[in-house]
């Protein structure tokens, strides 16, 4: 079972054996998506007809639209950058205060507050996107009936986009940062007090910069969750679609290897993301 | 000096508001107050256009109409079933993170179990798809070696949802495992064995008792992810898929009938409650300490 223990040979092959299957489970649909992204056929599916760059560069003269000319594609993506961009600076906002409330501020009520904070993440990400939708319709209908006032950014569209997706995410955010929150060494803090900082000093120059990396590793969470997001997405987007949902109607079409070509590409973004985050981590543990 | 003491005071609250404001308009404007909204619109009924009553029509339709709670009932046994798949599928995997494998090769090893993940569950779906459906790789190279005489659909099976979900799955069970198998201390497994314990006793005596934490941890998470999830089954399972969600997006996106929606929406709610409640009932464990071990 563990190595200081004698371990038949059979286990020992059995392991390696059960890791092996277990990496080629994991990487197979991967690789596939990326290969496919390369062959000279309209459709991502075997026999392999040739390598080409079609479905990255193609434009509509060579009769195969690439990544790179289909404005439907990249205006997606730029739409699931700006959601995303707008969720991760919201999340990281509310979750550092929420992250000085629950660790610093003492007032009734902070345990069901504390609670309260986790129940976004045990609620499925479809009953969200619901409830948002029918809270802010009603808000609008209200508007609408009482003042006459029309207020679009409560139909579907980006706006509640944003919002659904912050209602789950802030809540990982806090959890991130009140962690490091809670083994900052406070004396800290007093010693820059006692040397005559103000308090808004002392936050800027002493604290904030101790929360640095769970600052970031928090917006960076956050950009790729809201990028990623699927569910709760779904039920609120109006006319705009960001990049999830745009793939998911094309994929029940039966789809050109352009989405291929575009899933390599978030492929690379997000393992650059990770590998800039691992770096950052290891030196700032060294 | 009380005039300093006032404005610390003054001060205090002023700082306390600030913060406490944000968390409000939180938790009240977008999960409390929607769901408060989310459960007014399942217990009414239109009568007329613009004219409601209060009813459980909705309700008696859920369980009326079969159609509604036998996906339902499907959709909960599939999802229970994909959860203990992926425990038995990820249980080995974070036992050799934990303890088989050493130093690098242990970090390295739990590192490329993670990088499938910071990928889209799109891209990750279309891979499926591309390895799985008629025209696919996986049927054809089946052919190819003489196994099927045809290209057979892989796509559009109960089975091709559950691995989809289980893959989905994976790293939601894997990390808290690996959490509680490295705080398992080896002499406990070395003194078990030096007293005669065999595998499977120490397996059941020592290891599951120590890791039962991580492995509701884990199965709350993925089953609640798993009864959430959209993409996966109606993508892998195409009009077989037969998942409770489905039927929400159609009640509220599709047919516009929010009344029935929110009732749908209500009992899948409660169901993931119910299992997330039962889970850390079984496992005596509180609510807040599964969430941050997740």
């Amino acid at each position: 079972m563990i190595p200081s223990l004698p371990r038949p040979a059979w286990l020992r092959t059995a392991t390696n054996l059960y890791v092996g299957a277990f990496l080629v489970f994991l990487f197979v649909p991967l690789v596939v998506v990326a290969v496919f992204a390369f062959n000279d056929a309209p459709y991502p599916a075997p026999p392999w007809h040739g390598f080409t760059l079609d479905w990255f560069l193609g434009n509509e003269s060579s009769g195969r639209v690439g990544l790179f000319h289909d404005r439907e594609l990249l205006g997606s993506i730029w739409t699931s950058t700006l959601v995303a961009l707008c969720v991760t600076a919201l999340s990281v906002a509310v979750g550092a205060a929420n992250a000085f409330l629950m660790e610093r501020a003492t007032f009734p009520g902070k345990g069901v507050l504390a609670v309260l904070m986790l129940t976004p993440l045990v609620i499925p990400g479809v009953i969200l996107g619901i409830s948002i939708l029918a809270f802010a319709s009603r808000l609008a209908d209200f508007a609408s009936d009482t003042f006459g006032v029309e207020a679009d950014f409560l139909r579907p569209g980006l706006p509640l986009v944003v919002l659904g997706q912050f209602s789950y995410i802030v809540a990982i955010a806090t959890l991130t940062i009140s962690a490091r929150l809670k083994r900052f060494d406070r004396t800290l803090e007093d010693a820059a007090l006692n040397l005559g900082a103000s308090h808004a000093a002392v936050l800027w120059n002493v604290t904030l910069p101790y929360l640095r990396p769970a600052l970031i590793g928090a917006a960076a969470i956050a950009f790729l969750m809201s990028f990623e997001n699927f569910n709760t997405t779904l039920m609120l987007v109006g006319a705009d679609s960001p990049l999830t949902i745009m793939m998911y109607g094309r994929m029940r079409e039966g789809a050109t290897p352009v989405l291929n070509a575009v899933s390599l590409f978030l492929m690379v973004a997000s393992a650059l993301l990770a590998l800039t985050l691992m770096r950052r981590d290891s030196r700032a543990r060294r | 000096m009380p005039d300093t003491t006032m404005t610390v005071n003054w001060r205090r609250r002023l700082v306390l508001a600030l913060l406490l404001a944000p968390a409000l308009l939180w938790l009240v404007g977008l999960i409390i107050l929607p769901h408060v909204d989310l459960a007014l619109l399942s217990f009414r009924e239109r009568v007329a256009p613009r004219e409601y009553v209060p009813s459980l029509a909705q309700y008696r339709t859920f369980f009326a109409e079969p159609l509604y709670w036998h996906v339902f009932v499907r959709t909960a046994l599939l999802s229970a079933l994909a959860t203990a798949l992926t425990l038995a599928v990820a249980f080995p995997i974070a036992w050799v993170i934990a303890k088989v494998a050493r130093g690098r090769a242990s970090a390295l090893l739990f590192m490329v179990c993670l990088i499938p993940f910071w990928v889209s569950e799109t891209v990750r779906t279309l891979g499926w798809m591309i390895l799985l459906r008629e025209s696919g790789v996986l049927p054809s190279l089946l052919t190819h070696l003489g196994i099927t005489a045809q290209p057979v659909e892989l796509l559009y099976h109960d089975a091709t949802i559950l691995v989809g979900l289980v893959y989905t799955s994976l790293l939601f069970m894997v990390v808290p495992l690996v959490g509680s198998f490295e705080s398992l201390d080896n002499e406990l497994i070395e003194a078990a064995y030096d007293l005669g314990g065999k595998g499977g006793a120490i397996l059941r005596e020592i290891v599951i008792p120590h890791a039962a934490p991580g492995i509701t941890a884990g199965c709350i998470v993925v089953f609640m992810l798993t009864l959430g999830n959209y993409l996966t089954p109606t993508l892998l399972g195409g009009k077989n898929s037969q998942w409770f969600t489905e039927q929400l997006y159609t009640q509220f996106i599709t047919r516009f009938n929010w009344e029935q929606g929110a009732a749908l929406g209500f009992l899948l709610l409660g169901l993931s409650t119910a299992m997330v409640w039962l889970g850390l009932k079984l496992s005596g464990q509180r609510f807040s300490d599964v969430m941050r071990r997740a």
